[in-house]
């Protein structure tokens, strides 16, 4: 496209351009600014920064995911039918014809075989689903690892949890809506879950099914809840969790030119509507690719549901797996109170420990401020290391949730690598509480391992690689300054400051209120903070610039051109270029 | 004329003599049958057959083969898993020791030693004499029998499934509808029996009918990611999916907006 632009000063000179014709496009955009006001908050948002990393860009992949959710979901609702009415199937598929089926499984088989792309938008539906609550997680975790959660964005992890949360619920009300074999067992486990409720267990359960299991209004249910509740519910909460994004601004990493006061990235527009809208594209064609190459949830193999029935390889869709896991691995432990029968085999592992995770999840950075008593906002990242002991907590719940996970496809882990399955389980019985307590430890120990190793860094340089042999014969590595950017990347974090207790007790010995909770906080604190390893001091770096000076001073005589030295640097620069003289 | 009645002797006597053969050879088969167990079975099964116990009550080196019928050999060795190469949870499917003629030598033998199941006919799991009406009915009733009877651990796809303390049921894919067959007769390893008055003949035969339908039918959905169900999916999406598109992220994030603009790019 070129423009006019004959019209348009060319030079900075003293006569004033020409005025053109205003465009039409031009006078349709007054005639709606004037009525929508659109062009106050459009010149403020449109050159809004964002900072560019490619680990800001995985919650784009859940927002992404969730659009070609809805897509796909309203072309399936066109021919699916969430009826538990009882038909013969007579469709396409010549395995299943004449037998009895719902008719929300005979939809479901009619979209798949005789509605044109129907199973294309199937799989598509299903594998974005897979990848919705997928990218969720690994937004979660760079979100945890980098301490993005910290002030003031406390409210808006509490948001994406539930985000989470609502997320997993969607993808059981929806794999459950076919009415297969498949889905069918998973609905008689939920029912059994809500039964292994104490005291309103069978009430709870009869709710839901509209009287005993499985009735005929559970699929309808769940399609009401699928489509439209939970749907609604995630708009919102996506809605006010992007609106806290734009209010909060993003969080960026520490650089020359980056601090808590400004956001150095690029603007909206036009780069990241362009990244953005890109990215939305390659999501889809990611999904379109897996919809129409892999294939998910073959519900003709299935069958329709029949309680008399199951299949081995019966697992949840995989964000389930950890309960299933946890289930799978839990002794049958009963007891009878009262009369009443209390399944603690089921109770703990699904009513139980899950809950209690998510809520241990939404408090992290509750928890984290109140033993810090930091109350600063935070808008530059942490990278992980420099926070070790809640990046080694983070690890510690990644490897809990991993265990169980796996524990969860226990029968197919037995059959591919040869293994018994009874073995499985009781690796996992203890793994499950000793494999978190390692993962916390040696992940708390590498990470202080790194800060010393970027201590090391800052204060003698980086390995050069280049062996030096001393006129005694000693040998040693020769190290070499890092740039000024990379000192002040790595100097830019705060010293931890352990919390302490200045005092209990008044000068009469009377013990202050809520000195014990303040005593809990501060050992907790030491707990926190106490091995890590702090940034040096100006002072130290200095001291430590100036002894390497001297070292090279001494190293000089070596430093001649030699042969043999053409390619370490050492053979074409005299001692006057030496990197260490320049930077003094 | 002397042609004529040369031919038809010929042909007569061919088409005459294996029957003839295999009732005369009979007593001959189950002799070489016999050689061949005492030197290759004997050492497990005892010099009759009779198994061998060890010294620990209810165990056996070798259970007694007096009574399993020529199904159960055929099956046993006939898909490779006896004699078995070394003790283990369970007789795997391996390359067959003997050779076809053998098998039915040690199948005739056993057979002599008690009655049991013999070795199904291929009338008995064909269905190729059934109209295409009958056939397609066969398949659908064969896939309902199959998922209430035989899917809980051989699972939906006859991919496999994992069994106590090592045990396994094994992938029905590619396995001839004879061994299928001669499983259901005589219950292997872990696997209960169906006996003709449990499944009968028919419905084992549209069981076998409805297998066979799987491999035909193409995998309407695409790659089937080894027909495991949700487990293999949430991998494909973890590592394909996940993967894939964390790859692009750091692609996008890689190519960032020039930092001088070029007098092209001020024009446009």
């Amino acid at each position: 496209m070129s423009l006019d632009t004959s019209k348009v000063a060319s030079s900075n000179g003293s006569s004033a351009a020409t005025p053109s014709k205003p465009s039409k496009i031009g006078g349709v955009a007054t005639w709606a600014d004037d009525r929508l006001g659109l062009a106050g908050a459009m010149r403020k948002n449109l050159r809004k920064v964002f900072p560019d990393h490619w680990s800001f860009m995985l919650g784009e992949i859940a927002l992404w995911s969730f659009v070609v959710l809805l897509l796909s979901g309203v072309f399936l609702t066109l021919w699916f039918n969430p009826s538990m009415g009882e038909v013969h199937y007579e469709g396409s598929y010549d395995q299943l014809r004449g037998i009895e089926m719902s008719e929300a499984m005979a939809s479901t088989l009619n979209i798949s075989f005789d509605v044109r792309g129907g199973l294309l938008m199937r799989q598509m539906h299903h594998w974005a689903a897979m990848l919705f609550v997928a990218s969720m997680m690994v937004h979660l975790l760079r979100v945890a690892f980098t301490g993005a959660f910290r002030k003031p964005r406390e409210l808006n992890w509490v948001i994406g949890c539930l985000l989470l949360l609502l997320g997993t619920l969607e993808g059981f009300t929806g794999y459950s809506l076919p009415d297969d074999l498949l889905s069918g067992t998973g609905v008689r486990a939920a029912d059994g879950f809500l039964k292994a409720t104490p005291v309103l267990g069978s009430w709870m359960s009869f709710l839901l099914f509209g009287g005993e299991f499985p009735g005929d209004s559970i699929i309808p249910r769940l399609y009401i809840i699928h489509v439209l509740l939970i749907p609604g519910l995630l708009l919102g909460l996506i809605a006010a969790h992007m609106l806290l994004l734009v209010y909060h601004k993003h969080t960026q990493w520490p650089g020359p030119g980056r601090t808590e006061q400004n956001v150095v990235g690029f603007p909206m527009l036009p780069v990241y509507a362009a990244k953005a809208g890109g990215f939305f594209f390659i999501v889809f064609g990611v999904t379109a690719l897996m919809g129409g190459l892999l294939s998910i949830n073959p519900v003709w193999k299935f069958g329709p549901y029949d309680p008399t029935k199951v299949t081995a390889g019966s697992q949840p869709d995989w964000y389930m797996g950890w309960p299933d896991g946890l289930l799978r691995i839990m002794p049958g432990w009963e007891s009878v109170i009262f009369g009443y029968t209390i399944s603690w085999n089921v109770m703990i592992p699904i009513l139980i420990v899950p809950p209690l995770m998510l809520v241990i999840l939404m408090l992290l950075p509750f928890i984290e401020a109140w033993i810090t008593g930091d109350k600063r906002e935070h808008h530059l990242l942490q990278r992980p290391r420099n926070a070790p002991t809640r990046t080694a907590v983070m690890v510690s719940l990644m490897t809990f949730y991993g265990l169980a996970w796996a524990a969860g496809g226990n029968d197919l882990i037995a059959i591919k690598f040869d293994l018994s399955i009874n073995q499985i389980t009781y690796f996992m019985r203890v793994m499950i509480f000793l494999g978190p307590a390692i993962a916390f430890f040696v992940t708390r120990r590498w990470c202080i391992s790194l800060q010393r190793h970027d201590n090391e860094k800052l204060l003698h340089g980086y390995e050069t690689g280049i062996i030096m042999r001393s006129p005694d014969g000693g040998y040693s590595e020769r190290h070499l300054p890092i740039s000024e950017t990379a000192a002040y990347t790595l100097t830019a974090r705060d010293r931890d400051e352990i919390y302490t207790v200045e005092g209990d007790t008044d000068a009469n010995g009377v013990t202050a209120p809520g000195s014990r909770v303040q005593a809990l906080r501060a050992k907790l604190s030491e707990k926190m903070y106490g091995y890590n390893v702090q940034k040096p001091t100006a002072a130290e770096i200095e001291e430590a610039h100036h002894h390497a000076a001297h070292e090279h001073e001494l190293e000089a005589g070596l430093d001649h051109p030699a042969d043999g030295h053409q390619f370490d640097g050492h053979s074409d620069h005299t001692v006057e270029e030496a990197p260490l003289r320049s930077g003094h | 004329m002397l042609l004529l009645g040369l031919l038809m002797t010929g042909g007569l006597y061919t088409a005459f003599s294996p029957a003839q053969a295999d009732s005369t050879s009979d007593e001959e088969l189950v002799a070489q049958g016999r050689e061949l167990f005492l030197v290759g079975c004997s050492f497990c099964h005892g010099q009759n057959g009779e198994g061998i116990s060890t010294a620990r009550e209810g165990k056996q080196i070798g259970p007694s083969l007096v009574g399993v019928g020529a199904a159960a050999v055929d099956f046993q060795v006939g898909t490779g898993r006896m004699p078995l190469a070394n003790p283990g949870q369970q007789a795997p499917r391996k390359k067959p020791v003997y050779s076809e003629e053998e098998t039915a030598a040690l199948a005739a033998y056993v057979a002599s030693l008690a009655p049991g199941p013999a070795i199904p006919s291929s009338e008995d799991y064909s269905i190729d004499g059934l109209s295409e009406q009958e056939r397609e009915e066969a398949i659908t009733r064969g896939g309902q029998i199959f998922l209430t009877n035989c899917t809980a651990c051989h699972n939906f796809n006859g991919a496999g499934g994992a069994m106590p303390r090592g045990g396994y049921a094994p992938t029905l894919h590619g396995v001839e509808p004879r061994y299928i067959y001669e499983a259901l007769l005589t219950g292997p390893q872990s696997m209960p029996t169906f006996s003709n008055g449990n499944l009968s003949p028919d419905e084992k035969r549209d069981v076998i009918a409805y297998l066979g339908s799987l491999e035909e039918t193409p995998e309407y959905g695409g790659f089937g990611l080894g027909g495991l169900g949700p487990v293999s999916e949430g991998l494909f999406a973890w590592i394909a999916g996940i993967g894939g598109l964390v790859g692009f992220c750091v692609w996008i994030a890689a190519h960032s907006t020039r930092s001088s603009k070029t007098k092209e790019g001020a024009k446009a």
